[in-house]
């Protein structure tokens, strides 16, 4: 067992825990700032496993701008209404099953990982010629050239959205 | 280390790139129209949508493959871009009143109206789950906003939240389809996924299996056909009812299409299991729809349960995977088009200062006090349940033999079952009409303007002539179908 | 050209450094401090005068707009990484489409400023 491997283990313990505490606090803010923790911890996952710049988005955009959202979101709603938030409900129940479910669903994946033994020959190939950014930034320029163009058709019609939403004044 | 850059054809993606300047070009001239002039966007909106749909017809027959092979124009994107982009234009037609009534003529309505087409126009041009999916994304961001854009009514922002997270469970269970089919295929470019499945004989690949699931839940809840069908209603009845016509047609039209594309494209060779789970769910969003339909008194709740039976008669076109079946997916949607934002253009007639206009019982005696719509209104709820010589019937009849000809013939006689069930609930509209008590003459008549007028009396004289000389547009149909026969 | 993890120790000794001041102070103050709670010591500060609200506030919906326009070209910005790194190798066809991205998220700057989603008021 090497280092790398150690500290993947720890970091994944950490979003782990920092995640259920995610789910379990009654203090929307506490738990926003609980899912931030664990969002910084997944970059340093990635960073682990090489993948650097979904770390930094990682950061960047996640614990940066959708935490700053979700905070901005939880401050305009009314401060006695923050700690009331239940946790629980009737489709707890459900929920834990789908949960359940997933993890399982995963694990086949996993397993089936260990079988095929040569996965992501490709990409590790590929990484070591050049690195992730680079590998990611080729064929995002080259072969995704199209999607790559869509998305900036697609984050303008968010921001128009956002703006019309939320902007214009209650003329009634 | 060399990289090669394709050089991408862009004639390929000609109408695309006219509908994101026109849209972007909305956006700028928007800021320097005065307030109360809003109505001069929406005109020049539908004069470039008209363009672009005239446009967008020199593409028959051009057939090409670009950007890498993730976009593909051929007859069948060509025939439903055609959808949208008619649909895109009666919707404007029919809001340009309505969004003065409720006091939210704003420009930016019809930019999303039209970054919303070219979500879709993208959607059905994709021949990869990565463009399909980026695509879907923002036909669908573009739908939040405008079925919120009554800010101030709280059913609209109801509707608008409600589409939203079930938008975003869409995206989630799409994507997890899509990267367990990149898991198992290693592509995500459909003809490739096609090649593989047939070369490593992973037609009955289990994780392959799971995948197909989610991609048929991720279209589903689109479609919204059963058991995924629980937003619509509300989602339609919240909308401003332009906007309930427009999301009733488009984009199911575009989730259609994509779905026919994946599914035959993409995994055609696992035709025997996905017919075997859309017979199931064909079945059940029929009867839910129907049988929930004729319980609703409100006429846009209504017309959303009967919009998800639709959807349950359009899976009989893809479950025969023949060419009648899916020729007649696309005609229905043209069918559709016509006779469902009619439909929707009478209830916006109705709609009044003070008056909302979406009850059954708003329809009393409108056969005395506008007896043209109430004449349209018949034509129309004819078409819808599938009685000649409208399109309605056409479409029915094509999906119905299709499947006949491909041997569901429980399935049919469930959906000739269903068409009995939805004449009982489309002729309480007649009912109300034609036998209903006038409303006392103090309410002023209902009175479309010249555009909601012209809007209605161009899908009434449509449902009527593709109902009697369907002959041309079925052989378009067919013409755009038979690319995909070979992957069957 | 890959990076090996050992790059990422000094990052790892900064977080331990700042993971092991905090609890530090924290356990040094917590074992030296006498320990004397009453209301009017555990009452928020505010110039000496009694506290009359919570500390949270109800925030207006406009910081929403901001920050949803920051997320919006923080992850253009997001974009740009990827390109910055392969920019020798593409060179103007990359510019191109960089050029065309940046277009229309323009078209939306514009916008947003022109509709007076950026002031404050």
């Amino acid at each position: 067992m090497n280092w790398a491997n150690l500290f993947f283990d720890l970091f994944a313990v950490i979003v782990v825990i920092l995640s259920v505490i995610t789910i379990t606090r009654r203090n929307a803010v506490h738990s926003a700032i609980a899912l931030m923790m664990a969002f910084v911890g997944l970059a340093a996952i990635y960073v682990i496993l090489g993948a650097e710049l979904l770390a930094a988005i990682q950061v960047l955009v996640y614990a940066g701008g959708v935490m700053a959202l979700m905070l901005f979101v939880i401050m305009s709603v009314k401060s006695d209404e923050q700690n009331q938030v239940k946790q629980t409900h009737a489709q707890t129940l459900i929920a834990a099953f789908v949960g359940v479910l997933f993890v399982v669903e995963i694990g086949v994946t996993v397993w089936m990982g260990f079988l095929y033994k040569n996965t992501g020959a490709l990409a590790k190939s590929q990484l070591a010629a050049m690195g992730n950014t680079e590998a990611l930034g080729t064929v995002l320029f080259t072969k995704f050239l199209f999607p790559f163009e869509v998305a900036s058709v697609l984050l303008l019609a968010a921001m128009v959205g956002a703006i019309v939403l939320a902007k214009y004044k209650l003329e009634r | 280390m060399t990289t090669v850059l394709p050089v991408p054809n862009l004639a390929a993606i000609g109408p695309e790139i006219l509908v994101t300047v026109l849209a972007c070009g909305l956006l700028l001239v928007d800021l320097f129209i005065p307030k109360d002039r809003k109505r001069a966007v929406g005109i020049l909106a539908l004069a470039g949508t008209v363009v672009t749909a005239l446009f967008t017809m020199r593409y028959w027959n051009y057939s090409a493959t670009t950007f890498s092979g993730m976009f593909v124009v051929d007859n069948f994107a060509v025939i439903f871009k055609e959808v949208f982009l008619f649909a895109t234009a009666i919707t404007i037609l029919i809001s340009l009143r309505y969004l003065e009534i409720e006091k939210v003529s704003l420009g930016e309505y019809y930019a999303l109206m039209l970054f919303c087409t070219l979500g879709m126009m993208v959607m059905v041009s994709a021949a990869d789950l990565v463009v399909i999916y980026i695509g879907l994304e923002t036909m669908a961001l573009s739908v939040y906003v405008l079925s919120g854009f009554m800010r101030f009514n709280v059913k609209s922002s109801e509707a608008a939240l409600k589409y939203f997270l079930v938008g975003v469970f869409i995206s989630g269970i799409l994507l997890y389809g899509i990267a367990l089919t990149y898991g198992v295929v290693g592509s995500t470019n459909l003809n490739a996924i096609a090649e593989t499945i047939k070369l490593k004989g992973l037609k009955d690949n289990p994780v392959l299996m799971i995948a197909m699931f989610l991609l048929a839940a991720g279209f589903g809840l689109e479609i919204a056909m059963a058991p995924f069908h629980f937003w619509a209603p509300d989602v339609y009845e919240g909308s401003p009812t332009p906007v309930t016509a427009f999301i009733s047609v488009a984009p199911k039209a575009a989730a259609f299409a994509a779905l026919i594309r994946v599914f035959v494209v993409g995994i055609g060779l696992m035709a025997p299991h996905w017919q075997v789970l859309l017979w199931v769910i064909a079945a059940l969003t029929m009867t839910i729809g129907n049988v929930t339909a004729a319980l609703q008194s409100n006429v846009k709740r209504m017309l959303a349960y009967s919009s998800i039976a639709h959807a349950g008669y359009m899976l009989l076109g893809i479950l025969a995977a023949n060419t009648t079946g899916l020729a007649g997916v696309a005609f229905y949607f043209f069918a559709y088009a016509f006779m469902n934002m009619g439909a929707f253009g009478v209830i916006i007639l109705l709609r009044r200062e003070g008056i909302v206009g979406d009850e059954v019982d708003d329809f009393k005696g409108l056969a005395h006090t506008n007896p043209m719509a109430a004449l349209l209104m018949v034509v129309f709820l004819l078409s819808l349940t599938g009685i000649p010589p409208t399109a309605g019937f056409i479409g029915k009849f094509l999906l119905f033999s299709a499947a006949i000809k491909a041997g569901f013939y429980w399935l049919v006689v469930i959906a000739v079952l269903n068409s009995v069930v939805s004449l009982f609930y489309y002729f309480r509209i007649a009912q109300a009409m034609y036998m209903g008590e006038a409303p006392d003459s103090s309410i002023p008549r209902p009175q479309g303007a010249p555009s909601l007028t012209v809007a209605i009396a161009i899908v009434g004289i449509l449902t009527l002539f593709f109902g009697i000389y369907p002959h041309h547009l079925v052989e378009l149909a067919k013409a755009s179908v038979t690319t995909f026969i070979p992957f069957l | 050209m890959y990076h090996a993890i050992s790059e990422y120790v000094p990052v790892l000794i900064l977080l331990a450094l700042a993971v092991g001041f905090g609890v530090v102070t924290l356990l040094v103050s917590f074992l030296v401090r006498p320990n004397d709670p009453y209301p009017d010591k555990l009452s928020p500060y505010e110039c000496g005068i009694d506290p009359f609200t919570t500390g949270k506030l109800q925030i207006p919906v406009r910081f929403f707009v901001i920050v949803m326009l920051f997320l919006l070209f923080d992850v253009e910005a997001v974009f740009m990484y990827p390109w910055a790194a392969v920019y020798k190798k593409i060179g103007w066809y990359g510019f191109v489409e960089m050029f065309l991205f940046i277009v229309i998220l323009l078209v939306g700057y514009i916008y947003a400023w022109a509709k007076g989603a950026l002031e404050w008021e």
